[in-house]
């Protein structure tokens, strides 16, 4: 990527090599995701530590992983998609129609799938011709199609939820593959993708500079409304494979699922280090800072049958815990960033 | 008259008066006093979030937490008017809910001015920690029997009129606080250095400060100041419910955000009217309202206010955009 870790490390010979890994928001994140492990093991003891804790953990994160990746797309190149829940559940949606009640009958299913991320791409070419062309700024178009996708499904569908997908589908949720939870490996491949298209590829580079700079990318003869575009469907489409995760894991579509994982992919994006004024982000930061809130999450659970803790952990706990680490880890960022 | 063509207060107007009478021919109801009183009830709340949202707005910021903020700031000033011994008055209730909105208020302040922090994300991150906050160490049931002085507030009228039916239809009383905190808004930000300050921040944040307005203590008034609104309108909004439950409010964000935008505030900050502001409330809250009236389904609301938001912000920016090329900036 553009800046950071890698650059930072020949750095002036008298600092000591700790001081200067201590800049890195890689390796503190890195910190912060083993203290947390340490921290929910030492509290829950055996439960938190035992396969099968890890196993389920396996299956929970990599919708939430495939959402920050897709939000971080957007805040790499300066902008926002607040609309990734909606298209996920409106492509997921899409696709549950066409699966619906045809539990043994799987020739459905590619036409499925392939109609959910035709879907997701159209939603992100009209998130992307709002801002690019129509010029109106990111927090904005995707407030309005956020509530726009959502209506649309909740048309669709008058609230109900769409259930009842054969079991070769289902698979894409809760299946395993050499004993890897599918949606993992699904979630590993997008990592992977991503990460080539962003530092391999003259696409990435562009993204991260209209991020960095968006006018000296206008003089740099870059042609940010197709760039803008292109950001915002590559988001969507990110955001359609996660709705597929999503419909084949619980086996149902609905129109307003997961709505508590937007303000959670900032979240994780954040204590990714993705710079929220643009420019910056990693897939790595992504793959630990999902970790981490994955063992704080899961760690928070098994703290209700703690005998001290226990009446005070909630669902709830865990949005206050969600809103403080946010403001911690951001303000914690900016003091270090700053001494530089 | 040109200069009034231009204003988008003027067609904001124009198309509440056009959407009342194509209402209104539809359904005869719409005109009818008990409706037209009940849009005023159910603007006063919306519009006292709107009005802290405007000024953030203004200053180049923007606010989520809002109504977090008002949830909280609700629910913890009836536990503590049940629990503590402080008269039942709805003169302390609003005091204290201001207060408790003024402290939530200050924290993000103090987040975004100490460490310079995008807006957004803070306000993300401090809505789901007073939420959390709230649910999980407050409490989650709702408070049916609030103090007598709330219920007493929420039956005082401004004006009533007896209906041929014998039933009589009123001007809640709330709706004065409405009125008198649009006042206030307004005169802060048309007749004072503050509000003159708070337009120049939004405009040009470095320009600003090298013309010596004090940002950081700025930034703290404008986030003291949408909790104290924030607040008072959670606890106008529990005077009318007539119960206080820690649920309601969080999911009004986008709509009252929609409604400012609607009423010419730009997210960027720099521009925005209080009159503007009043004219969005309005318009959202009949439109919503209006859905009913015309037999539409609810779920059919979030389709139509997605495509206000889209419409009313794809205008304005096209037309800002139009007005920028003709000065040679875009």
């Amino acid at each position: 990527m553009l800046t950071s870790h890698a650059k930072t490390l020949p750095a002036k010979p008298s600092r000591t090599t700790l001081a200067v890994l201590a800049e890195s928001s890689l390796f503190r994140l890195l910190v912060v995701t083993l203290a947390l492990l340490v921290l929910m093991g030492s509290l829950n003891g055996s439960r938190f530590l035992s396969y099968r804790n890890f196993a389920s953990m396996c299956f929970q994160f990599p919708e939430l992983g495939v959402f920050s990746l897709a939000i971080m797309v957007s805040l790499i190149t300066g902008g926002i998609d607040l609309s990734i829940i909606s298209i996920a559940n409106l492509a997921g949606l899409a696709a549950g129609l066409v699966l619906a009640h045809s539990s043994a009958n799987s020739t459905r299913i590619l036409p499925a799938i392939l109609l959910a991320l035709v879907v997701s791409i159209l939603c992100g070419l009209l998130n992307g011709w709002l801002i690019g062309y129509l010029r109106i700024t990111p927090i904005l178009a995707t407030l309005g199609t956020m509530q726009l996708l959502m209506g649309i499904a909740f048309a669709l569908t008058k609230g109900h939820a769409v259930a009842g997908y054969p079991d070769a589908f289902q698979t894409l949720g809760n299946g395993t593959l050499f004993h890897v939870p599918v949606p993992l490996v699904l979630f590993l491949l997008c990592a992977l993708a991503l990460q080539i298209l962003l530092s391999r590829t003259t696409l990435g580079i562009r993204l991260c500079m209209m991020g960095t700079n968006p006018t000296a990318a206008v003089f740099a003869g870059l042609h940010v409304p197709r760039l803008q575009v292109k950001t915002y469907v590559l988001s969507a489409l990110l955001a359609g494979i996660a709705g597929l995760i999503v419909i084949a894991r619980t086996n149902s579509a609905k129109a307003d699922y997961g709505t508590s994982y937007l303000l959670q992919a900032v979240l994780v994006a954040i204590l990714a280090g993705v710079d929220p004024r643009g420019g910056f982000g990693t897939v790595w930061g992504i793959l630990l800072a999902v970790l981490s809130l994955q063992f704080l999450s899961s760690g928070l659970n098994l703290l209700q049958f703690h005998e001290f803790a226990g009446p005070y952990i909630n669902n709830f706990t865990k949005e206050f815990t969600w809103g403080a680490l946010l403001l911690l880890v951001m303000a914690l960022h900016r003091r270090i960033g700053r001494r530089r | 008259m040109r200069r009034l063509l231009q204003r988008q207060e003027f067609w904001l107007a124009l198309l509440l008066l056009v959407l009342g009478t194509g209402i209104g021919l539809a359904n005869p109801a719409f005109w009818s006093l008990a409706n037209l009183f009940d849009l005023c009830q159910s603007s006063t709340v919306m519009g006292l979030f709107a009005l802290g949202v405007l000024v953030v707005l203004i200053s180049g910021g923007i606010d989520v937490s809002f109504a977090a903020i008002g949830a909280f700031s609700m629910y913890v000033t009836s536990k503590v008017l049940l629990t503590l011994d402080l008269g039942d008055s709805a003169t302390t209730a609003f005091l204290l809910a201001g207060a408790v909105g003024l402290s939530l208020g200050l924290f993000n302040g103090l987040f975004i001015a100490l460490f310079r922090l995008p807006t957004l994300i803070v306000t993300l991150g401090s809505a789901s920690l007073f939420r959390g906050f709230l649910l999980a160490f407050v409490g989650t049931t709702i408070v049916n029997n609030l103090p007598e002085g709330m219920i007493r507030f929420s039956k005082l009228t401004l004006w009533e009129r007896a209906l041929p039916d014998g039933t009589a239809v009123g001007l809640p009383f709330s709706f004065l606080l409405f009125v008198v905190a649009a006042l206030l808004v307004g005169f802060v930000l048309r007749r004072t250095m503050l509000g003159r300050g708070i337009y120049a921040m939004g405009g040009n944040l470095v320009a600003a400060a090298r013309a010596g307005f004090r940002i950081r203590r700025q930034q703290l008034f404008i986030y003291g100041l949408v909790g104290v609104l924030s607040g008072v309108a959670g606890l106008a909004h529990a005077c009318m419910m007539r119960n206080a439950n820690p649920f309601d409010l969080v999911g009004l964000e986008l709509n009252v955000i929609a409604a400012v935008v609607l009423g010419g505030a730009s997210i960027t900050g720099g521009r925005g009217t209080v009159l503007g502001t009043v004219l969005g409330v309005l318009l959202i809250v009949t439109i919503n309202n209006s859905l009913i009236l015309l037999d539409i389904p609810s779920y059919w609301q979030k389709v139509v206010t997605g495509l206000v938001i889209l419409a009313s912000t794809g205008i304005t920016a096209h037309t800002s955009g139009q007005r920028l090329r003709g000065v040679g900036l875009c």
